[in-house]
Order: structure tokens, then sequence, then C-alpha cells
């Protein structure tokens, strides 16, 4: 790079043959660039670099994890039991549900502290509507989730068209849409609901595949196998069109590390029921929505809004338009949720979302390791957010807590979640990456 | 040089409420030059780029493009016609990865998925061609330092192709070091064939990649000169209107006086 007067005051003539020199044939790397080796160990170092950088990604989840199930078991031998561990991973499903549509909100940077009550509201929706109008269960079951998506749109609108801080609209929406729950359940109080269509399917006593012991390992074989496949075949086309690539052990590493984790956890679930149904259905929503946001325009659009609003718009994103379908998405997942919740007793209850299912919720994704402070985040912490959440829960209960002990001890991981990712989110500003 | 020129402003004014930002102002930009616009602060440059970006409609004059009249009402159409602007605050993503930015909002699709192999080929091959180096395309923009930010953005601006390229302030926040390769990155430009327009403070940057300085002051044209055969205080009087100040009239009067 020259960039003395002479070169500058006549270019072309001896400016270029300086920069003219045949490219090498492996690209000249940037020599400040702590690149990542070939193989396992530079997968170990890269490694060791990002936690001292901040991005500890799910690794404070997985430690909180180990640590709470020591503590529950140390306290109560039951609780690394395989019924309470299909307890554990049938109760996450429902409040799972309503953090996976937050953690869009969160991706944007803002907040949805409607959701408790939306679900809530949907509980009696659905209620009223199967059970009063004698809709078909599955109708109606698609009508309310419709209806939270348009509670969303309708609270995106007020956040992104008239320019109301998030906050306060959900707020607001908090305690109308519970307002709203209330009237609609009446005098009824609340109202039982038949053990068929969506209810059965997302209800305590429903198992993939009818709990043929088949079931759990035909899905951790599908999950093992698409990861294996799907790196494989990433590989080979980066390869092709010379792009860096992942290395075929840190393939070999991913995948068998997916595979131990599932097949045990397959084995242990199969111990006692099998898989349960509301627990596929969450799963499968994982997927779909982890693939919207990283494998679409869509998800692009909604990182780059969480990022910098100005670099959105100067890049054509319609800002408003994404803001107002991600809030949709979070009411849609919301009244999603209430569904799972309402079909934990098949009951809708003036009750339903209110208490601690807010801040659950809120917990949840935070836990997960999606940021607060937007574009950092995927909808996998929604899952393993609720794995800390629901062994607290299941675990108190076991020792028989009570409420207020829970409320307090949900309110000090929520804190403890704020305070890893604020933490987390300076190291890596002070290491540059934030 | 083409004869005619990429982009041309006639006559054009701008007015916000009770003031008159640019008056009748003319501006030619040809393929394949760099055409520096400076003027001191308020002197209309941010408002005559935003015209041309879109960002503000003119109110009277033409806007015209390889000779047509054309109307710039909103971003997009400007983007259209092949206008890329790099504002000086960059507006980058620092979540996003550098292919990620690079391909905002234009990303590529295979199978109506984002294809991110060929995204990443495409922006490698373009920052090698560029002479860009930054460590990998793969970083969040977070990680880079401010220079190669700067390249990035500009890079940015040449994923759509454009013919005109809009530089507001490149070199205003960077070393000597990333000056220069900003510097060396609009010559690139225009070897490329692009036009390119760049507003800037620093005479020492004009002098070095301009070929000809459009002045502006108090939105009227005040001069434009080719950089060759044009003396740096011959700019700066007409950026700070120095031919006709209290010294220039006094000593005027007292020339007069002295008759």
């Amino acid at each position: 790079m020259t960039s003395d007067k002479s070169t500058i005051d006549t270019p072309n003539a001896d400016g270029v043959p300086a920069d003219d020199v045949p490219p090498p044939a492996v690209e000249a790397l940037d020599p400040r660039l702590l690149i990542r080796e070939e193989g396992l160990k530079g997968y170990l170092i890269e490694f060791k670099r990002k936690m001292r950088g901040g991005e500890l990604g799910s690794l404070p989840v997985v430690v909180a994890l180990i640590i709470i199930w020591t503590i529950f078991q140390l306290k109560d031998s039951l609780f690394l039991s395989s019924t309470n561990m299909v307890n554990i991973s049938y109760f996450l499903a429902g409040t799972g549900m309503i953090a996976v549509g937050l953690v869009f909100v969160l991706l944007l940077g803002e907040i949805d502290l409607s959701v408790a009550s939306v679900s809530g509201l949907a509980s009696a929706l659905f209620a009223v509507f199967a059970t009063t109008h004698g809709i078909n269960t599955w109708l109606a079951a698609l009508l309310t989730v419709g209806i939270g998506a348009g509670i969303g749109a309708f609270q995106g609108f007020f956040f992104a068209k008239i320019g109301v801080p998030a906050f306060v609209v959900t707020l607001a929406g908090n305690l109308g849409w519970n307002g709203l729950m209330l009237w609609v359940l009446g005098d009824t109080g609340s109202l039982s609901l038949s053990d068929n269509g969506p209810m059965h399917l997302l209800g305590q006593r429903s198992f993939f595949m009818d709990q043929d012991i088949a079931g759990a390992y035909i899905l951790a074989t599908l999950a093992v196998a698409a990861l294996l496949i799907g790196s494989l075949i990433d590989q080979s086309r980066r390869r092709k069109v010379g792009v860096p690539f992942r290395a075929t052990s840190e393939i070999v590493l991913r995948v068998a590390v997916l595979a131990v984790v599932s097949y045990a956890v397959a084995y242990v679930l199969n111990k006692s029921d099998g898989v349960p149904n509301a627990l596929v259905i969450f799963l499968a929503a994982l997927i779909i929505c982890d693939f919207v946001l990283r494998r679409t325009t869509f998800g692009r659009k909604v990182f780059a809004v969480g990022g910098s609003i100005e670099g959105a718009r100067r890049a054509g994103i319609n800002v408003a338009l994404i803001r107002i379908v991600v809030f949709a998405i979070s009411g849609g997942f919301a009244a999603l949720g209430g569904l799972f919740l309402a079909a934990q007793t098949y009951t809708a209850t003036l009750g339903a979302g209110t208490g601690q299912l807010l801040m659950l919720a809120i917990a949840a994704a935070v836990i997960g390791g999606t940021s607060l402070f937007g574009g950092r985040g995927n909808v996998w912490s929604a899952l393993l957010g609720m794995l800390v959440i629901q062994s607290i829960q299941t675990g108190l209960d076991l020792l028989n807590m009570n409420t207020s002990i829970q409320y307090m001890i949900t309110g000090a991981v929520l804190l403890a979640a704020v305070v890893v990712d604020s933490v987390s989110r300076r190291t890596q500003r002070s290491s540059g990456r934030a | 040089m083409s004869a005619t020129p990429v982009l041309a402003l006639r006559g054009v004014s701008k007015r916000f409420g009770a003031v008159q930002a640019l008056t009748d102002v003319e501006l030619e930009v040809h393929a394949g030059e760099v055409v520096a616009l400076v003027g001191d602060n308020g002197a209309g440059k941010s408002t005559l780029v935003k015209t041309i970006a879109g960002v503000h409609p003119i109110d009277e004059g033409i806007i015209e493009w390889e000779g047509r009249s054309v109307s710039i009402n909103r971003p997009q159409d400007a983007q259209h016609l092949g206008v890329a602007t790099v504002y000086q605050d960059l507006a980058l993503c620092d979540n996003l990865d550098v292919v990620g930015n690079l391909y905002l909002g234009r990303e590529l699709l295979r199978l109506g998925t984002l294809d991110e192999v060929t995204m990443e080929q495409r922006a490698r091959e373009l920052l090698n061609t560029l002479s860009i180096r930054i460590p990998s395309v793969r970083i969040p923009i977070a990680s880079l330092s401010g220079g190669q930010r700067q390249v990035v953005a500009i890079a940015r601006a040449l994923i759509g192709e454009p013919k005109v390229v809009i530089l507001d302030e490149p070199t205003a926040a960077l070393g000597v070091e990333q000056t220069a390769q900003v510097l060396d990155l609009i010559e690139r430009l225009r070897e490329r064939g692009l036009g390119v327009l760049l507003i800037s403070h620093n005479m020492a940057d004009v002098t070095a990649v301009a070929d000809t300085v459009h002045v502006l002051r108090l939105g009227k044209n005040n001069g434009s000169f080719p950089v060759k055969g044009t003396s740096n205080e011959e700019i700066i009087a007409a950026i700070t209107g120095a031919t006709d100040n209290a010294v220039t009239r006094r000593q005027a009067r007292n020339a007069e006086a002295a008759k």
C-alpha cells in the first residue's frame, strides 16, 4: 500500500506495480488474525479464546444445570429418576413456547411483557370456542393462535408506527389482556376442557408413537443424521468453491456430542413413558424457528434490526414491518404456549397467565443466552433456559417448597442470568466483539 | 472520460421552510472521475448529497442520469438508478459478520434460503479485487477497526454494481494508514470506471485523489476547479469566500481612499 505523495500524483504509472504482485495461491491472511487452526486442536483454542472474550454461548447454562441437578439430587434422590425427567421434559414445553416468541422480540432488543396475559387469554378463548360454542377443537386452536398473533401485531403497530416504547405498550397489554381474559371467562370462573383433539395431543398422557420404545430412538437418530448430513453437504460445497470449511474432525466431534446427548435423553425418557408429544412439538417449533432465523432473509433482517436500526433502514429493510411481524410472532407463540399450559390441567382458569409465568418465560430466554440488548441469541436458548427453570420448579415441588420460596428463587435466577448477560456483553465490548 | 456525464445536476434548488439550502446548484460526475465536493460547514454539501441519494427530493431543477432527466424521490429510486451512498456514520450492523453486512438487504438465495457459501465466496473475491485486507469475512463488524469498517462500508456500496458512489467524509475519523487505504480504494473505484462523488473537509485527501473540485458556499456553486493546476489556497479561498470578506473589502476601500 503505497500512499506517499509521488505515487498519488501520478496514478497508474508507478502506483500499480506495487499492488500488482500476482495473488498468492493461498490468500494472504492478516497476520493479526488469530485464525482457527485446522482440526480439533484449533477448535479447542478457538473455544478458549471465545470464553475469554466473553462469548460464553451456552456454557453458563450447562454449568448451572449441572449445579442445579447435583443439589436437587442430593436433597431428593428421586430428582434424577426417569419419571421426574419425563415430567421436566413435559412441563418445560408450555412456558418454552412462550419463551420462543420472546427470543424473537429480544433479538430486536425489545421486550414483550404481555406474553403471559396473552397466553392466559388464549386458554380462555380456546375454552369458550371449544366448550361453550362447540367449535371444532383444531379450528378453535388455530383461531386462538391467530388471535394471539393479531394481538401481537396490534401491540407491534403501536410500537413500530406510533413510536410508543414497546415496554409501555406491552405493559399496558399485560393488564389489558388479563382483564379481557377475566371478562371472557366471566361468571363461569373456569372452564374444563375435554381430553381430545389438540388438548389430548398436548396433555400429560400423550407420548410420541404411543410410548413405543422405538419412538425416542427414531427422534434421536433423525437429529444426529440431520446434523451429520447437513454438515457434510455444507463442507463439500464450501470445499468446492474454496472458502473455509469445518474440519472433518470438528464435524465428527459435534455430531458425536449431539449423538451422546440425544441417545442418552432417549434412553432416560424411554425408561419411563417415552417422549411427551408436547416436547416433540416444542422441538419441532425450535427447529423451524432456528431455520427461519438463520437461513432466511427474514431472520437476517431481524438480526440486522437488532444490531443497528439505522443500518437496517439504510439497507432498505422495512424496519416497522419487521417489528410488527416479530411482535405478531411473539403473540402467536404466547397463545400457543397458553394452549400447552391449559392442556396440562385440561382447564382454562382465571389464574392462567398470572403469577410468575412472565418472569419464567423471560428468564428462560435470557438464561439460555439470548441477549436483552438485541442482536445476539438463538431460539435454542428457550430450550436450555427452560431446562434450568423447569428443573428448579420441579425440584422445589419435589421438596414441597412454599410458593414464597419459589418466587424468590426464580427472581434470583433471573437476576443472575441478566448479570451474566451484562457482564459477558461488557467483556465482549472490551475485547471488541460486540 | 465520456462526453455525457453519468450524473448531472442542473439548477437544483432545495428549501427547508425559511432556509434556502441549495440555490441553482450545478454538478457533473463522469464515469471514471473522482469529483470532490468541498465547502464549509452549512455550505449545503450534505443536503446536496441527500438530494442525490433520494433522502430529500429537490424543489427545483433537473437531475440528469446518463443524459436523461430523472426524478429521485426515495432512496430506492437512487439505488435503482445505480447511486450508492456511503454515509459518514457507516450504519453497519455490529452484530452481523462482514458477509452479512455486505449483502444486507440483497441477500443471495438458493432454494429460497440464504446462500451463505456463494455470498462468502463473492465477498472474498470482491474484497480481494479491491485489495481490502480484513482478518476474515466471517468475523462480526464489531471486531474491525474504524478504517476496516470504512472499507467494508464502501465495499458494501459496490455489491449492487452502482455507477456512481457517493462517499460522505470517508476519512474523517481515520488514522494515517487507514486514510491511505481508503484513498487507494477510491482510486481503484475510478479504475473500475465508477463515478465517485467525494465529500471532504480534508484538502490533502481532495488533492490526492480528486480530478475535479466543486466548491459550495452558502448553498451556491462557488467555483469548480481541476485539481491539477489549482493551488490549495485558491480552493480554500473559494470555500471561505476569502475574495469577499471584511479584510478584502477594507483593502479595497483603503485602495480607493488612497487614490
